[in-house]
């Protein structure tokens, strides 16, 4: 199967005019259309911030609500690099999280020029193979270019199959960096 | 790192396959395109059967067809068709088995197989197949893999 054909021709970058999603201020959005579903890429808001937790709790079986609240902060706090949280919006459930991605450009870490981080995706399971994860990756692969980063990273477990899949399928390889660690206790 | 040739032969089979979906390819064509027996090749594509990851069509214009899911089938279900893959823990019938010597060397080998085991499991015919057409990979030289 090419992924690459799930596209329809109509898929728009920008907001389409009459969009039901109206962005706020300052905010950029893009309405991704698959064959399959229609959703709303734009920047996380505080208030999708119960739903992300929510659906990383369902996942992991972990409630984090203060860990996602600080990534959200990031965002905007002023002499950080800033952090990149985008979600995708179900355009015909009037504003359900579909899911979303938090990212952040790190520079020197470990000897690293600066690179793109992608510490979280996360994709409603019932919403899984409709191309959510595809175009929330593309997204933050092009913020990351837009700041002047050419590389991409993240870090995955070796038997989290689905995540490693998918990364796997979007290109993404072994780097040349190797995670280190040792028992403390 | 090596494969056997028969896990070769499969994965080359199944790119070859899954490229041209649209119809069915006999052993000779394949066997051809990557200068191999078709002999070996037919016990290759035989056991690839027998998994269920392609089926063979009789009669004029038939061969085989890939009949797995592309996004589904990774590197590792083929290659483990073939040859033992993988931690062999540890064997104390080998020269030093048992000593701590041993013991201290098969976790470094153990390391290295879960590496390797976990990139084969973790990409699929379908994520090879981009590599393919994104060009990452320079096409195959027409050339004898074994016989």
């Amino acid at each position: 199967m090419k992924r690459a054909a799930t596209r329809t021709k109509t898929q728009s970058r920008s907001p389409a005019p009459g969009a039901p999603f109206a962005t706020r201020p300052g905010e950029t959005a893009q309405l991704v259309g698959t064959l399959k579903k229609t959703f709303l890429l734009r920047p996380a808001r505080r208030d999708d911030m119960a739903a992300v937790t929510d659906l990383d709790e369902r996942i992991t079986g972990l409630a984090k609500p203060a860990h996602w609240l600080e990534l959200y902060k990031r965002q905007k706090k002023p002499g950080q690099a800033p952090g990149i949280f985008l979600v995708a919006i179900d355009k015909d459930a009037a504003g359900r999280l579909l899911g979303f991605i938090v990212g952040e450009i790190r520079a020197w870490e470990f000897g690293s020029a600066p690179c793109g981080w992608v510490y979280a995706l996360s994709v409603e399971p019932d919403s899984r193979l409709l191309g959510v994860g595809e175009a929330l990756l593309e997204s933050i692969a092009g913020e990351f270019r837009k700041a002047g980063v050419g590389k991409m990273r993240t870090m995955v477990t070796r038997d989290n199959l689905l995540p490693m899949l998918f990364f796997r399928g979007e290109g993404m390889m072994a780097g040349p960096y190797t995670q280190l660690e040792k028992d403390l206790g | 790192m090596k494969l056997q040739i028969a896990s070769r032969l499969a994965i080359f089979a199944v790119l070859e396959l899954t490229e041209h979906s649209e119809r069915q390819l006999t052993v000779a064509e394949i066997a051809t395109r990557y200068g191999v027996s078709t002999h070996h090749l037919a016990k290759v594509m035989h056991e690839l059967g027998r998994a269920g990851l392609v089926r063979s069509v009789r009669g004029a214009g038939g061969g085989y067809q890939f009949c797995a899911n592309a996004r589904r089938t990774t590197l590792l279900d083929i290659i483990e068709l073939f040859e033992e893959f993988g931690p062999q823990g540890p064997d104390a019938n080998e020269p030093g088995g048992g000593t701590g010597e041993a013991a201290a060397l098969d976790i470094v080998l153990g390391e290295i197989d879960e590496a390797v085991r976990a990139t084969f499991g973790s990409i699929t015919i379908a994520t090879m197949r981009r590599l393919i057409e994104r060009g990452r990979v320079p096409p195959v030289a027409t050339g004898r893999l074994g016989s």
